[in-house]
């Protein structure tokens, strides 16, 4: 609507741009300030980048936060660690997902609407508590265990939690609904007879799926991969719970440099990192999903 | 539809198992409601219940009046200077890993606190970091809600001289009220649910229930977070069933109904 005015226009763009430019951009800015400060005992736990020396203020930043993620291996292995768990779960979401997403693009109305329900639903259901109820599944004496034992297929408990298969279930178990709602928005666009036309030349169904399907939903799939491997890179909840000694994620990392090491300056410095490598998925992200609201 | 087991097996269970007079989670010992009871006389659960509830509930409400505004925006004022900007500060905080934003805003706060003395971290701050991730959620909603709105009723509005805000508010607002509903809704359920966030940016003061059903959680599988997630579960099914029934009635009238009404 064009008639509301400068100042209706103004208010209504303006609000919530000032209040996520306070709220999440101004607090990013603040974050790469403290990375560059160093750790005090004290409130705030952390030194002033400017203090007042012999020669006025000087300035008293320091790179050594950096050095330090650069130098200790720790942090390199979890930042790795992170990107390829994150990999191979929007992998296995997508393989999973896009089955079921073209299962559901294919089924009739009534029931497209149900499994569609059935996707969301879990959104609304809490994260803490899917991620929890995979512990008494999966423990030792849990009832994956218990069950295949009394089907005789193993003869001694599976180590099934506490370790990186663990993680890479809860992972792809959580994440896979923002995978599967992208891709089942490119496939119930998808013009069926384009389809048709290609088996009516003569593809078989996989040429067909690989020449004409798998292209044409291509941003359904780069939208779900990033809406998992962005979020699932910085997971927390999940290395914590179902992790074990061997799993290193940089979500995890960050939480204890704060929590339990109390160094903010090196917390600050890691989501400083962490951030730089998830621009460009994120502006790619931007992208794909802007492209599929002009859909 | 094995997908579909995979996504719901893990619940089952765990509604299965909250009705397990077993203290052993994993051991089936009949059927009993004694956690329910253990729950309910649990007072740490309680409080941060109570604390969760009030931070959700103002959460949502300012989710939905910033999420509205910016999901008009976008879908409505078609190119302003800043858009692609804005675009993203809506999208952002949707896919950025919770640890950074916890951090970030705790970060905010503490330095708002040695410069200004305000706000001491608790409820407050909590409840502004979850407005803010909350707000972009329900933009989502209400841009796509109005992109599959008839503008051809705002504009039979305007022609008949009923002025724009008038429109807007006896027109456009009532027309998108299911995505308002489910975008309130879901933001209150996602800072219901909110661990990472809240433990960065609350104080000593205020516990969440994510917060108290964690720090329980860590220590083991326990028999009342099975009875807890289960009564959650239940809420929110009842809410979503009574959300989808409102919505059918809605589009069942309109339906049989003429859709002119008065201005």
């Amino acid at each position: 609507m064009t008639g509301l005015g400068r100042i209706g226009r103004l208010m209504l763009i303006g609000a919530p741009f000032l209040w996520l430019a306070l709220f999440f951009l101004l607090p990013l800015l603040i974050v790469v300030k403290i990375s560059l400060a160093e750790s005090k005992i004290g409130i705030p736990p952390y030194t002033p980048l400017l203090a007042n020396g012999s020669k006025g203020l000087e300035w008293r930043g320091t790179l050594a936060n950096y050095v330090l993620i650069a130098t200790d291996s720790l942090y390199l292995r979890a930042y790795l660690g992170s990107i390829g768990n994150a990999a191979l779960a929007t992998a296995l979401c997508l393989v999973i997902g896009y089955p079921i997403a073209y299962a559901i693009a294919r089924s009739p109305s009534v029931r497209r609407q149900l499994l569609l329900f059935l996707v969301i639903m879990p959104f609304w259901t809490s994260f803490l508590i899917r991620v929890y109820a995979w512990i008494a599944i999966l423990e030792p004496q849990g009832l994956l265990n218990q069950l295949l034992i009394a089907l005789g297929l193993v003869t001694a408990p599976l180590p099934l939690l506490n370790n990186q298969f663990s993680v890479q279930l809860g992972l792809v178990y959580s994440y896979l609904p923002f995978m599967i709602l992208p891709l089942y928005g490119s496939l119930s666009r998808l013009d069926q007879s384009l389809v048709e036309a290609a088996a009516d030349l003569g593809a078989r169904p996989l040429q067909a799926f690989l020449g004409v399907i798998l292209p044409l939903t291509l941003p359904g799939i780069a939208a779900g991969s990033l809406l998992v491997l962005i979020p699932a890179a910085g997971e927390f909840v999940i290395p914590d719970l179902l992790g074990g000694p061997g799993t290193l994620m940089i979500g995890k990392v960050l939480w204890d440099e704060f929590f339990n090491n109390r160094d903010w300056p090196v917390a600050a410095a890691v989501a400083v990192v962490l951030v730089a490598a998830l621009a460009l998925p994120l502006l790619a992200a931007q992208r794909f999903l802007e492209r599929e609201h002009a859909a | 539809m094995l997908g579909f087991g995979f996504l719901y097996a893990p619940i089952v269970l765990l509604v299965l198992y909250s009705f397990n007079a077993s203290r052993l989670v994993t051991v089936w010992g009949g059927f009993s409601p004694r956690w329910y009871g253990a729950l309910f006389r649990n007072e740490a659960f309680g409080a941060a219940a109570l604390t969760s509830l009030e931070v959700a509930a103002a959460a949502a409400t300012l989710s939905l009046v910033l999420g509205t505004f910016a999901g008009f925006s976008m879908a409505r004022f078609g190119r302003f200077p800043g858009r692609l900007v804005f675009g993203f500060l809506l999208l952002a905080p949707l896919i950025v890993p919770e640890v950074i934003l916890g951090l970030s805003l705790l970060l905010l706060f503490v330095a708002c606190q040695s410069w200004f003395g305000w706000p001491s971290r608790g409820m407050l701050t909590i409840m502004v970091a979850h407005a803010t991730f909350g707000g972009c959620f329900v933009s989502v909603l209400v841009r796509a809600q109005l992109a599959g709105f008839d503008r051809a009723l705002e504009e039979a509005a305007l022609d008949l001289g009923a002025r724009p805000w008038t429109v807007l508010a006896r027109i456009t607002l009532p027309g998108i009220r299911p995505a308002l509903l489910a975008g309130w809704l879901l933001a209150f359920t996602l800072s219901l649910d909110d661990l990472v966030i809240a433990s960065f940016v609350t104080g000593p003061a205020a516990t969440t229930l994510p917060m108290a059903v964690f720090s329980s959680v860590r220590l083991g599988v326990s028999p009342e977070v099975n009875a807890l997630a289960t009564m959650f579960l239940a809420a929110v099914f009842v809410l979503v069933a009574l959300a989808g029934w409102l919505m059918a009635r809605q589009e069942r009238r309109r339906q049989t109904t003429p859709r002119i009404r008065p201005i």
